[in-house]
């Protein structure tokens, strides 16, 4: 197989997987909107399941790639330059699909804004919320700050592209190289506030399940960190895969790809240090309530995700790619960045699912005939079909996006601070 | 709506508030001070100022305006007597029955898999040379972790009697509560029926007395989609937050008890059953070691 036909085969992979899966998606959310609750399968003893597990890994997502896109913008690491604006774009992307996640999680979605009406500042969810909406509008503004001059650029043309960008640009026309230059400032200003958000608001996520003294499993001081550390490694797992699939796509990205994997890889044996931290200190305390949970993890039903799916499948063979020679080839480098990126979904599962699945009081799950009233969970086909819905709507939005927006000029243009491209502008 | 009625304290009586004046914004601008108005309030006793104290404890325009929009907070708690409801349960008289749990679906018509009370049954030999039962309502802890992590402040200690509330018309459905609870009192009404009261039938039609409400389940609809839990049958309370056994205003666990097992009272009153109850036998609390301090206490 040629080189060209890998990357066309990857993209067309890539739009047939989002139109299945928001074609399949559609039944899952059919079946939510219209019956409620009833179909998904959590219950009152475990009272979150794939849904969280999706929203903490979409958001995981986004702050990685958030954090890296910084990378570039603040702290000016040219090898990253490439795919800052991709990153940037992927961080909204996710975001967007983790906001949805728990959306469909709650009991009455129409009441979603009460967090804003009623706000309750002892709830570190209250605060997760409005740590991300300030994120969210913040990224939008970057984002926008960073395609502006492009945006104007393209306004000028005719046809369906220059009319979008007509709109997007907001009326700016200026494409000089002083107000690419500014731009370039607000940028830099904004994705220096936007690290502490970052960490603030994904360290919230750790710390919402932190604070539960009620789940030993949740409640510990290593969360919020370990929250950080692992998005930064899933989203610099999957940006390795984008890069490889576009703009340009393996052939042009492939060192910042290696030079991305480099540091996934040390940050992710940082995340396992730390992970088997937990796991060593639980085991060894022997309390009851809290080993229960690691139990269930490591040799309960549902073993495989643990073993199979976040240790060799998310975690080992990845490494072992990205530590031996293989790992120098953008190829190989971006696949294990997709399977270090899949396995997160079972590092999310584990987090969200365990902990719960204990009794708190003994005998309350036979005290009750009910199927809510259990400690096993395994999601409904209806959960499975809303998530793989919402994953398909992401695929699509970003292709779409990469399509049209000049997220991808990046590559070929690299930032208006490039001197060929002050050059151009000026001639 | 007067079950989210809220007294003031004692150095204020005869003074009620609306629990939400405190709280939060249910309309903003007739709320008064934002701030926590008790601790603002008791601030300025303390410097003398009681004269403006007074003024702010009756609500000011704001109190008015909240009167005017809440006429039954206004008239609900008229004594400024605080309560403590507590359980004082004695597992050797509990025999295991589970009518409290019976009477519970019956007062509060909870759906499948909503129980306010569960009796939960251990069988250790070493330990107990009979099984050890036990009814487990909510225990309305004292620190409650519940409340405490809801983003919308929809579930509440009440400050005149202690006892824990879901406001069904705020709550998001989002379970953080739940999940923070340690004893697993609180239930998720995934809208789920009995067949004797699936929609058609006329048992459907029955509603739920909870919180004096009185709401019928209907698909979408609170407390559809809500986190649901006991509330000592609160609405049996009269209009000054007082039960009564003689009159049967007592909740239906306790006033079912085949052996008398579920003592209910008020842990403020020296005299009442449950404070002689915890003066004269050995009584535990589970999972003290959280610091929760339940009002339900376990007699061995």
């Amino acid at each position: 197989m040629s080189e060209v036909t890998v990357e066309r085969w990857l993209k067309r992979a890539f739009w047939a997987a989002g139109i299945v899966f928001v074609a399949i998606g559609v039944v899952g959310w059919y079946d939510r909107l219209r019956f409620g609750h009833l179909d998904a399968a959590y219950g009152s003893i475990v009272p979150w399941g794939l849904w969280v597990a999706a929203y903490i890994f979409f958001i995981g997502l986004s702050a990685g790639s958030f954090l890296i896109s910084s990378l570039v913008y603040v702290f000016g690491v040219k090898r990253f330059e490439p795919i800052g604006r991709i990153a940037l774009f992927q961080a909204l992307i996710t975001l967007t699909l983790a906001l949805l996640a728990i959306w469909v999680d709650l009991g009455h979605m129409g009441r979603a804004f009460n967090v804003y009406r009623y706000p309750n500042f002892s709830s570190p969810m209250a605060w997760m919320i409005w740590l991300y909406s300030a994120y969210f509008a913040l990224l939008a503004t970057e984002l926008w700050f960073l395609l502006r001059r492009d945006l104007a650029a393209g306004a000028q043309g005719s046809g369906g592209r220059a009319r979008l960008y007509r709109v997007l640009a907001l009326g700016t026309k200026d494409t000089s190289f002083e107000a690419a230059e500014k731009d370039r400032k607000v940028v830099k200003v904004l994705a220096t506030i936007g690290i502490p958000i970052a960490i603030m608001f994904h360290g919230g996520v750790g710390a919402l399940f932190g604070v539960v003294s009620a789940r030993p499993g949740w409640n510990s001081g290593l969360f919020p960190i370990l929250f950080l550390l692992s998005a930064l490694v899933s989203g610099g797992a999957l940006l390795m895969l984008v890069a490889a699939i576009f703009q340009g796509g393996y052939r042009r990205n492939g060192d910042t790809i290696v030079a991305l994997g480099r540091l996934v890889a040390g940050l992710l044996v940082l995340d396992v240090i730390f992970q088997i931290s937990e796991y060593l200190i639980a085991s060894y305390g022997e309390v009851p309530g809290h080993v229960e949970g690691l139990k269930l993890m490591f040799s309960g039903p549902y073993w495989w995700v643990f073993w199979g799916w976040q240790l060799a499948l998310g975690t080992i063979i990845p490494l072992v790619i990205l530590f031996s020679r293989r790992g120098r080839q953008p190829l190989w480098a971006a696949a294990a960045g997709g399977l270090i990126a899949l396995g997160f979904i079972g590092v999310r599962l584990n987090i969200v699912i365990p902990a719960l699945a204990t009794e708190e009081i003994e005998g309350l799950t036979t005290a009750i005939v009910s199927s809510r009233i259990s400690t096993d969970y395994f999601p409904s086909l209806m959960e499975w079909l809303v998530v793989v819905g919402i994953a398909g709507l992401g695929l699509l939005l970003f292709g779409l996006g990469e399509s049209l927006l000049p997220v991808d000029r990046a590559a070929e243009q690299a930032g208006p601070a490039d001197t060929a491209e002050v050059d151009h502008v000026r001639v | 709506m007067s079950a989210f009625t809220n007294t003031a304290t004692a150095d204020t009586p005869g003074v009620a508030v609306s629990l939400r004046s405190r709280r939060g914004r249910v309309r903003p601008g007739a709320d008064g001070p934002s701030m926590d108005r008790r601790q603002f309030v008791d601030r300025l006793a303390a410097m003398g100022a009681t004269g403006l104290a007074a003024v702010l404890a009756s609500g000011g325009v704001g109190g008015a305006v909240l009167g005017a929009t809440r006429p039954a907070a206004a008239e609900a708690v008229t004594t400024g007597q605080k309560y403590r409801y507590g359980m004082v349960i004695d597992t050797r008289r509990c025999v295991g029955c589970k009518a409290c749990m019976a009477a519970c679906k019956t007062e509060n018509v909870t759906p499948p898999g909503v129980s306010y009370t569960v009796v939960v049954e251990e069988h250790n030999e070493q330990a107990f040379d009979r099984p050890l039962f036990m009814t487990k309502p909510c225990f309305h802890c004292s620190n409650p972790p519940c409340t405490k992590v809801c983003p919308v402040s929809a579930t509440f200690k009440r400050e005149q009697d202690g006892i824990v509330v879901v406001d069904y018309d705020r709550c998001i459905g989002c379970r953080y509560c739940i999940t923070a609870c340690p004893y697993g009192a609180r239930y998720f009404d995934f809208g789920e029926h009995y067949p004797a009261t699936e929609p058609g039938q006329a048992l459907a039609e029955l509603p739920s007395p909870e919180y004096g409400q009185y709401r019928v389940r209907r698909e979408g609809a609170s407390p559809v989609g809500n986190v649901r839990k006991c509330t000592f049958c609160m609405h049996l309370q009269d209009a000054e937050g007082r039960y009564s056994k003689e009159e049967g205003r007592w909740p239906a666990c306790a006033k079912t008890c085949t052996g008398h097992a579920i003592h209910f009272g008020d842990l403020n009153d020296p005299d009442s059953e449950v404070s002689i109850l915890l003066r004269e036998r050995q009584a535990v609390r589970l999972k003290e070691e959280l610091g929760t301090e339940p009002n339900v206490f376990y007699l061995l």
